[in-house]
């Protein structure tokens, strides 16, 4: 508890007390109640007592906030309701309204700083100190205050305070912080290493190479403390609805109050005001917005929150809700959907073994640096031992040619199979296929292809399985290439052999054919494709630990790879839409019912302060559980 | 110019969002942010004018919301 909650629960503890005196003496002794009776000032003086005990700076503030032209908030409601209980001689609900009414906004003031302060712990990666090495000296600084090329020393368990090179010693890091997974990164001498990290257990100096405004941690953290400025439309919503409904709800407080008396007045001609007005301020106390004011903010802040702890990293409040309605998903292939790394994937022998096939390919291709080569040959290690190769020669645009054991190797394309005189049928396969012939026979192909992710194709399923209804693939490769992806995967549509502005113009297209009323996202990695990030709804950027570039241009950031947290962020933005919604028609509910038995004279003041109190702190316990969504699929959508 | 402040009792977004609209209003401010979540208020300003400015900025606050404290370093 702050310092002026103490405040406000001590006074409300002290208006408690005098209150159960006056209303103890009204039960013992009854007569008080009357105004002839002389402990009937002793009484009224009590309960009056804890009244402006409880409620002075309500008071207060409602008079402040009128003079400075801010007419109708809860303090003038509140005001005008326990002045009015006042007036027709409900003293003691006048007081009773009052003290529960404190209770309730201690109770909401707790519940939202705790909340708030566990959602910012939760994404607190701030660094504290960097311990700078000057001259032989280490000493600890702020981080802001650590120049580009000096040393830091980071010890065992302490966070990387700035991004820079390791000059000396090694260590793991864990990443957990900003990616949410809990990984190892082994680093050495010569590795660049990014902030925001938590070292290990080896001491790690290193060469500072960007400030701290320019770091990864600072700019996470910009992200994060901005993205609350980017209001969803139900928000501003909210907003709007709060300013027109108070004023609605005491004019109609007023003619409740005003039209039954005069009517019921004019025909019998008893002019009894005390029960209207009772009824009509009973009207105004339910009447408070807080419920929605507080919680709608909140649960988007939860939903961010609870993102970030699974290395999410999300804008703003709009794109969680523009997610929520996305059914049109579309992907960049390369570093997406796939490694973007080279691997065997097919092996395809004739009349020798399949391991004989890539360790032959492999001992001819190990003179060449060219990926597709590096790719065979790091299999073939995986598979065992490879044979020597004697006299190897690349053949530029070709491919390799080498002696094993006597026998002579000719591992390439096509043309190269051709060029030693063989006719072979050029083989329908998505990727790059490497012939290879011995003594002049031809031996069978290889496949070298972009290798999938293994989370591609389940994060596919978990989309269609939340209603996304159309998923497509842009990508420059060849159609083939591209077809075998998508269909591995089990995309619903390809657009291949696309020229870098081709995709924008592609995305353009199938934006056009999206369903009413839903938002298309497209994800990529962040590399070249930033127009496309900034033309869709909502811009998803994979892979960013360490990339400016796509924290920039994208609204949403999965900081790791997986993109198994495409179908993890849909989730959270559905989830929190849902609780949103549920708080919106759960407190209108609840008020719109205690309005209508006010009116009926069924629900008393008491009644009303509960509903407006318990409604709020319902919703904000509510709005809570967005922060808390887990990885596991199938959960509840 | 911009800067960051941290600000101590902030505990209602409603006055969050008014303290906002007040900052925003002053003269010299390009844009203001003030965040109930994290308890920070943002004012992007001129240069030369952003002492005075911030000085305004903790009035209007002061007129909003009494209790709330404005953190200057």
């Amino acid at each position: 508890m702050s310092r002026k909650q103490k405040k406000t629960l001590a006074r409300i503890i002290a208006a408690a007390v005098v209150f159960a005196v006056g209303l103890v003496m009204g039960i013992v002794f009854p007569e008080s109640e009357g105004v002839t009776s002389p402990l009937f000032f002793v009484r009224t003086f009590s309960l009056m007592a804890a009244y402006l005990i409880a409620g002075f700076d309500v008071l207060l503030k409602a008079v402040w906030n009128i003079l400075h032209g801010q007419v109708f908030d809860e303090n003038f409601l509140m005001t005008i309701a326990s002045i009015g209980a006042m007036v027709i001689g409900e003293y003691s609900e006048g007081a009773a309204v009052m003290i529960f009414y404190q209770v309730g906004e201690l109770f909401q003031s707790v519940a939202v700083g705790k909340s708030r302060r566990s959602i910012s712990d939760m994404m607190d990666i701030n660094p504290e100190f960097a311990n700078v090495e000057r001259d032989g000296e280490v000493s600890e600084v702020e981080p802001d205050e650590v120049q580009v090329g000096d040393i830091v020393v980071i010890k065992p368990g302490e966070r990387v305070p700035l991004d820079g090179v390791v000059t000396f010693g090694a260590s793991s890091l864990n990443t957990a912080a900003l990616t949410g997974e809990s990984a190892l990164r082994e680093v050495a001498e010569g590795d660049e290493i990014i902030s925001g990290c938590v070292n290990g257990d080896g001491l790690l100096k290193i060469r500072v190479t960007k400030l701290y405004s320019d770091s990864t941690v600072a700019k996470i953290l910009e992200l994060v403390e901005n993205s609350s400025a980017n209001k969803a439309t139900t928000e501003n919503f909210i907003t709007r609805f709060a300013r027109v409904y108070t004023p609605i709800v005491v004019i109609a407080a007023v003619l409740l109050a005003v039209i039954p008396t005069v009517v019921i007045g004019l025909t019998a001609g008893e002019w009894d005001w005390g029960d209207w007005v009772y009824r009509a301020l009973t009207f105004l106390v339910v009447s408070c917005p807080c419920a929605l004011v507080i919680s709608v903010p909140l649960s988007y802040f939860g939903g961010i929150g609870g993102a970030s702890r699974h290395g999410i990293m999300i804008k703003g409040a709009n794109y969680l809700e523009q997610l929520a309605k996305a059914k049109t998903f579309v992907f960049d292939k390369t570093g997406t959907l796939t490694k973007g790394s080279f691997s065997v994937t097919e092996n395809h022998p004739e009349g020798i073994s399949e391991k004989e096939l890539l360790s032959l390919c492999a001992a001819a291709e190990q003179i060449s640096n060219h990926p597709i080569a590096a790719s065979v040959v790091k299999a073939a290690k995986a598979n065992g031992e490879i044979p020597k190769a004697e006299n190897a020669r690349e053949i530029a645009g070709f491919g390799v040619e080498a002696e094993v054991d006597g026998k002579k190797i000719s591992a390439g394309n096509a043309r190269l199979m051709n060029r030693i005189g063989l006719e072979i049928a050029e083989a329908e396969a998505a990727g790059t296929v490497v012939y290879c012939a011995v003594d002049g026979i031809y031996r069978g192909y290889i496949l070298v292809a972009d290798e999938i992710k293994e989370q591609s194709k389940t994060a596919l399923a978990e989309l269609k399985a939340l209603g996304a209804e159309k998923t497509v693939m842009l990508t420059g490769d060849r159609k083939l290439t591209a077809e075998k992806v998508a269909e591995t995967i089990g995309l619903d549509e390809v657009r291949s052999q696309l020229l870098p502005d081709g995709k924008v113009k592609a995305l353009e297209k199938i934006y056009e054919a999206k369903p009413a009323k839903s938002t298309l996202a497209y994800v990529g990695d962040g590399m070249n494709d930033a127009p496309s990030l900034a033309r869709a709804d909502v811009g998803i950027a994979m892979g960013a630990l360490g990339s400016d570039a796509a924290i920039e241009a994208a609204d949403i950031v999965l900081m790791n790879d997986n993109i198994e947290n495409l179908p993890l962020s849909v989730r959270i933005a559905r989830k929190t839409r849902r609780i949103v919604t549920e708080n919106i028609v759960f407190a209108l509910g609840v008020k719109i019912a205690v309005l209508v038995l006010a009116a009926l004279g069924i629900g008393n003041m008491w009644l009303a302060v509960f509903a407006d109190v318990g409604v709020s702190v319902i919703a904000i316990v509510n709005a809570m559980r967005c922060m808390r969504i887990s990885r596991k699929k199938n959960a509840h959508l | 110019m911009k800067k960051t402040f941290k600000l101590i009792d902030l505990d209602c977004a409603n006055c969050a969002a008014k303290m906002e609209d007040a900052i925003k209003k002053i003269d010299g401010v390009t844009n203001a942010t003030v965040s109930f979540m994290t308890q920070k208020m943002t004012i992007e300003a001129d240069d030369g004018k952003f002492d005075d400015i911030v000085k305004q900025a903790v009035k209007v606050c002061k007129k909003v919301e009494p209790d709330c404290e404005i953190v200057l370093k």
